[in-house]
């Protein structure tokens, strides 16, 4: 009996799906992963928002000399929202970093490409900027580029 | 324009090399398991004692920067679908900088990126 347990351990890889019993371990990775992704999929996208409501507070960035320089620098670290957006992509950071310590880059892709649709939509309700229709083309077509950058194998290396 | 293009440059080349060294760098501490503040405070210790994670946040931050100033120009909802450039940038250095050999499938899912892109840039008024 223990030598089975030993042997669906080994071959988890191989049939994920077909030891239920054995799934704990399994399971949990499944939910860290899909949990991790979810704030991936949060934080992006509202991190950037909010970074972009805090510079059209502080206005276009102009570098003619030193101490504008230091005067956009000073407006922008003292802008609450930059902070909460600072905050947000931090979150997303960590999480990211985390998940791909074990999961395919390819696998965590697909969220990505969600927030390229979450932004605009952000941007447009929230924002209330215009978003032109010929945007949401592209908006899409990144969208669609993206998954099916997604789907391709991860590693082409190996084999020589 | 011009100020904007640079920008977009700085963006996708420093975004795309910072996230290739941090994926690097997380590669190599291996994947986390344990979650309870103690350790992971731990684990971000053992991040910091792996240079390629240095050189990854440095690009990073040179990265987030320019999107600052990017933001303060034009709207979210085109700065953050242009730079989905990242991806051509990825492909290209794939292939050109650690010799891996990008599938056609790939390099479909690269040009919808590029058409779609070139949609957003145009879309900018």
């Amino acid at each position: 009996m223990s030598s089975s347990k030993l042997t669906v351990e080994e071959r988890e890889d191989m049939a994920p799906m077909s030891t239920p019993r054995h799934n704990n371990a399994h399971s949990g990775r499944h939910f860290k992963t899909y949990f991790l992704i979810l704030l991936v999929i949060i934080f992006s996208p509202l991190g950037n928002v909010l970074l972009s409501s805090g510079m059209k507070e502080v206005g276009p960035m102009t570098f003619h000399s030193a101490s504008q320089f230091f005067g956009v620098f000073a407006q922008v670290f003292t802008s609450g929202a930059i902070w909460l957006g600072i905050a947000s992509l931090f979150v997303y950071f960590i999480s990211y970093m985390l998940v791909l310590s074990w999961a395919d880059y390819s696998y965590v892709q697909p969220a990505t490409a969600m927030g390229y649709v979450i932004v605009a939509l952000l941007g447009h309700f929230v924002l209330h900027e215009t978003v032109t229709p010929l945007r949401w083309i592209g908006i899409s077509l990144i969208f669609l580029g993206v998954l099916v950058v997604g789907h391709t194998p991860p590693r082409t290396t190996e084999h020589r | 324009m011009l100020k904007e293009l640079v920008l977009l440059f700085l963006i996708v080349f420093a975004g795309t090399g910072g996230e290739l060294c941090v994926t690097r760098a997380m590669k190599k501490i291996g994947e986390v398991k344990d979650f309870r503040p103690a350790s992971l405070v731990q684990t971000i210790f053992r991040v910091l004692g792996v240079g390629w994670m240095w050189l990854g946040v440095a690009l990073m931050a040179l990265a987030f920067f320019s999107l600052l100033g990017m933001l303060s120009l034009e709207s979210v909802s085109f700065v953050v679908p242009v730079t989905a450039l990242n991806y051509v940038a990825g492909a290209l250095g794939g292939k050109f900088f650690l010799g891996e050999r990008v599938m056609g499938r790939r390099w479909a899912g690269v040009f919808l990126v590029c058409i779609g892109v070139t949609c957003v840039f145009f879309s900018r008024r």
